[in-house]
């Protein structure tokens, strides 16, 4: 809807409402005849035609009535006035939230504390353990996208290139978690520059496409090139992390984790340390990153983000600016890939679609473009969203993309839209002083 | 001017298409003086701006620099970039471009990317937090403190830039610029939208960089109060081609920018 | 000899496929600035659409192939119309002014939300449907390798061709093509001349989505298999069409969808089928490296 709509909206008479309703309640109708009302099943020897003008009915009166109570509810609490206030409160000067950071806080504590919470709750430590993961891709993401402002549609990529990269020295030639992780983090860093030299002067969509494109081409030559990749069958018993060179599996010959610390096999041990594992890397990730942002190279990101004629006319070079974001995003990309790789024993090219690309970017920009704290609540929607649908799975990934939508209209700034600053000094004068 | 002076322009040509934006213009700019560029819209001012630090290469001719440290340097060879950050060419938009989310003080931070970038070795020195890096970091601090206050910005600092008014948004552009210290300073119609306060604030503060910091100054500008009062010479386009040269009062009374520009009623107005 | 030239002749229909959808994204791209990311499904809807008309008409016991053709593309193209309007309404008029990066993102959700809308309404097999124009001519044989041209194939190069003429006449000659360009170049003036932009803007969603709904009915015509994931695949190789034509440029698209077309079927023919897609990805990456503005479109003047 339009703001010239909406502000019609606030005063219009019961007749234009209904009118109004019934118009979108028609493009229903048109919208639902061919998929709703009309389906073609297979029948032996040929389709037949199957309708379902019920359903079709009840589609077209949800929409009607859901319209006039959304009429209601715009005329009743005057959302659009909301909306123009939180524009206005995004580009408003900087103001201090303390909340925002008593939220990460506490959001940090029950992290912790969440194995101890739940202990023996397999289930819900294997979600924290996803949302995690996707916490810290988000957060590298952010570097590309929130930071730097490059529209990346094949970020995957570099996860995929880390699980290999684990998957691949880890049951060829025995390498272990940790001293996988650094070179593996360089492998997709090295990607990264490799992708990114020649098409990072590119302007934004088209990156996005030569992304996507790149993201598309590695999964591909997973699939086909099975000498290498082990194809569509992925590679199988990839080693799990020990825990300083202890094992987690039943007590046998060699000192594991529960008979070092004589506790009891417990098969959780794993799922817990796991959590734990992920819980730090994406800590480090966080450290890492907004200490970055605050570094010159951080300042030179969001100023490219900004206006790239205007860096350069300051002697900024661009294109090493915008490499370095996106070397450092393929990094943590590729680290996030290689604790994927440890947790799942088993990887396979299914794991790196394009609709993992679009679910971390989604994650940035629904967290508000370079908040850390918004990546980790839109990380928590979409993690969880779906898997609290898992009862009805079929149309999880259709509840997914509807609420990509909604939640994007709704709050096109992302959930926590606010920036804050790299630097501040003390100023004599409060804000609001002469002009 | 007996010495060499600090910009020279060559025989520059730029055309677009069938269109020649710039012909055979060639100018000196020195070092310490105002040189302004006047010339009714469409002149090519902006394009010979853009030719000059880079944004445009010119179909014709070169742009030298005389570095007192790097030597000659022909900017039109360099890249975008290496003009401001090697050569010390830096220059304003006539349609301002801050960093409008980041606050004031990022952006003057921001123009000292290179010797923090230089000071933080590749970011692992900052990382670490390590004693070089954070002097590197006051110094950057202390300049861009330096400048907000000598522009009357320091309450500034810490608000978003793209909040301000137009007329500080202008001094900001600038101050960004001198935070990169540059020897040469370009500034395309920094007066606009400014109020008469503010012009003559400007005014001062152009003289005050040129006489007291040694810096070259090329302005673009229509506001013929300010040209008028700062410029040691004035260089006047018009449809590309350079129709006259010289201080203020010969620009004055030639009668080819009389006749292309000025009309009778400006100059009276102007030397009033 | 003769592979070469029935890979020509498939290249050729298929490319046209991709021309049409490519029309579309060059469309909606040169007048918001933006990738429809929804339209690859637009045109999956279509084919879905297509299906349950065809299968309709032969329901009704309507056999004349050329009543059958026409009446499923009308059916195809007004209702596949209507769901380009959605997409524009709903994804992308409420984020006008927003940052680039949020109808982009929306417009992803409603790629996701259409695909598995298809595939919880219409079910997630392939749906096969008989084959609409049976045979074709064999035009010669050598060396033991006949080439052979589909009636389906004509069917599709001349409705392809008729459709480029009538859309560059719609574009170039009447009152919507002009208000649709003006558009292009600046909206806000446009506004300020008493264009209703945002209509202006609805219209060419539609557009793109008729087209889109062409190349569905062809491609269900022509392979005879459907399903509701045929669209991603499909809508990148279109935008690679269209960028490889050049973004903006009508003919461009048009040349654009055949060139991809054709490298797809001689490099399935005679290097990889499993890496056609790559190929198509890597000349989509060569083309946007060292010629951005495509091969017919005007290279773009950076603006200081």
């Amino acid at each position: 809807m339009s703001a010239h709509a909406a502000q019609q909206s606030a005063g219009m008479a019961l007749a234009d409402k209904l009118k109004d309703a019934l118009r979108i309640g028609l493009v229903a109708l048109l919208l639902g005849i061919p998929m709703l009302g009309l389906t073609t099943v297979d029948q032996g020897g040929g389709l037949q035609v199957m309708t379902r003008w019920p359903l079709l009915a009840q589609f077209v009166g949800v929409v009607f009535f859901g319209r006039l109570i959304l009429q209601w509810l715009v005329g009743h609490f005057h959302l659009r006035k909301l909306q123009r206030q939180r524009v206005a409160a995004k580009t408003a000067v900087v103001q201090e939230r303390p909340w925002l950071k008593w939220l990460g806080a506490v959001a940090l504590a029950f992290a912790v504390a969440l194995p101890v919470a739940f202990s023996g709750n397999r289930y819900v430590i294997d979600i924290a353990t996803t949302v995690l993961i996707y916490v810290m891709l988000g957060w590298g993401l952010n570097v590309v996208v929130g930071l730097a402002g490059l529209l990346d549609l094949g970020y995957v990529a570099f996860y995929a290139v880390g699980a290999y990269s684990y998957g691949l020295l880890s049951t060829l030639f025995g390498w272990g978690f940790w001293e996988t992780l650094p070179v593996a983090g360089g492998m997709a860093a090295l990607f990264g520059l490799l992708l990114g030299w020649p098409t990072l002067r590119l302007r934004g969509d088209y990156l996005a496409i030569v992304t996507l494109g790149f993201g598309e081409i590695i999964r591909i030559i997973l699939v086909n090139w099975t000498d290498f990749s082990g194809g569509p069958n992925g590679i199988n018993s990839i080693p799990r992390p020990s825990f300083f060179g202890l094992e987690f599996k039943p007590p046998g010959d060699t000192p594991t984790f529960a008979s070092f610390f004589h506790l009891e096999y417990s098969a959780d041990h794993r799922v817990v340390f796991l959590y734990y594992v992920i819980l730090v890397l994406a800590l480090l990730t966080h450290v890492f990153v907004s200490r970055l942002r605050r570094l010159p190279v951080g300042m030179a990101w969001e100023a490219v983000r900004e206006d790239e004629l205007a860096c350069k006319a300051l002697g900024i070079n661009v294109t090493g600016v915008k490499l370095s974001a996106y070397a450092i995003g393929a990094m943590l990309g590729g680290f996030a890939g290689v604790f994927f790789a440890a947790r799942q024993g088993f990887i396979s090219p299914e794991s790196f679609v394009f609709s993992e690309s679009a679910t971390i970017l989604a994650i940035v920009v629904l967290g508000g473009r370079g908040s850390q704290l918004g990546v980790v609540f839109a990380a928590l929607l979409l993690v969880v969203l779906p898997e609290l649908g898992r009862d009805f799975s079929d149309y999880r990934m259709l509840l997914f993309g509807a609420a990509m939508v909604l939640i994007m209209v709704w709050r096109p700034g992302g959930l926590v839209a606010r920036r804050e600053p790299t630097i501040q000094i003390e100023t004599a004068a409060v804000q609001g002083a002469t002009p | 001017m007996i010495d060499t002076p600090l910009l020279e322009v060559n025989h520059l040509t730029m055309r677009f298409g069938g269109l020649t934006a710039l012909d055979d213009l060639s100018l000196a700019v020195p070092a310490g003086k105002v040189t302004s560029i006047i010339g009714p819209n469409g002149a090519g001012k902006t394009t010979f701006f853009n030719c000059l630090t880079g944004f445009y290469k010119p179909t014709v001719g070169d742009v030298v620099m005389h570095h007192p440290q790097h030597g000659k340097l022909i900017l039109n060879h360099l890249a975008t970039h290496r003009v401001a950050r090697h050569a010390g060419v830096v220059r304003t938009f006539q349609n301002i471009r801050l960093f409008p989310s980041m606050t004031v003080l990022e952006n003057l931070m921001v123009a000292q990317y290179n010797t923090l970038q230089h000071a933080s070795r590749f970011s692992l020195a900052g990382l670490l937090g390590l004693a070089g890096y954070r002097q590197a970091k006051e110094e950057a601090l202390a300049k861009a403190t330096t400048w907000l206050e000598r522009l009357g910005l320091i309450d500034r600092a810490n608000v978003a830039a793209g909040n301000l008014s137009y007329g500080t948004q202008r001094r900001i552009e600038i101050a960004r610029a001198l935070c990169v210290d540059p020897l040469l300073l370009c500034l395309d119609e920094p007066a606009a939208g400014l109020n008469p306060r503010e012009s003559a604030e400007l005014n001062e503060l152009l003289l005050y960089l040129s006489r007291e910091h040694g810096k070259g100054i090329l302005l673009i500008e229509h506001d013929m109060n300010v040209v008028m009062r700062v410029s040691d010479q004035i260089c006047v386009l018009n449809f590309g081609h350079k129709i006259a040269e010289g201080t203020p009062q010969e620009i004055q009374q030639d009668p080819n920018v009389i006749k292309a520009y000025l009309g009778e009623e400006e100059i009276e107005e102007a030397s009033a | 000899m003769g592979q070469f030239i029935q890979q020509l002749i498939n290249g050729l229909t298929l490319g046209a496929v991709y021309g049409l959808i490519a029309l579309g994204y060059t469309m909606v791209y040169g007048i918001i600035g933006m990738i429809n990311f929804a339209h690859g499904d637009i045109y999956m809807v279509s084919a879905i659409i297509s299906v349950t008309a065809l299968t309709l008409m032969s329901a009704f016991g309507i056999s004349s192939v050329p009543l059958v053709l026409a009446l499923v593309l009308i059916i195809a193209i007004a209702f596949t119309s209507v769901y380009g309007w959605a997409v524009e309404r709903t994804a992308y008029r409420p984020l006008r002014n927003a940052s680039r990066l949020a109808p982009l993102i929306s417009a992803i959700g409603m790629s996701i939300f259409l695909q598995n809308m298809v595939q919880v309404t219409q079910g997630a097999r392939v749906k096969p449907v008989p084959t609409l124009m049976p045979g074709g001519i064999e035009l010669f044989t050598h060396a033991g390798f006949s080439v052979h041209l589909a009636y389906t194939q004509i069917m599709i190069c001349v409705i392809t061709v008729v459709l480029m003429v009538a859309f560059t006449g719609l574009i170039t000659r009447t009152s919507f093509g002009r208000q649709q360009r003006a558009c292009e170049q600046d909206r806000t003036m446009a506004s300020l001349l008493g264009i209703d932009v945002d209509k202006t803007i609805s219209y060419t969603f539609m557009l793109g989505a008729a087209l889109a709904a062409v190349a569905g009915v062809m491609v269900t015509v022509y392979y005879g298999v459907v399903d509701f994931s045929i669209g991603f695949v499909a809508g990148i190789k279109a935008f690679t069409a269209a960028v490889l034509g050049g973004v903006g440029s009508l003919p461009g698209a048009m040349l654009g969808g055949v060139l991809i077309g054709l490298i797809e079927s001689y490099w399935s023919a005679y290097l990889s089928p499993e890496y056609k897609d790559v190929a198509t990805f890597a000349i989509l990456i060569l083309v946007l490296m060292f010629r951005p503005s495509g091969l017919l479109g005007r290279p773009e003047v950076e603006k200081v």
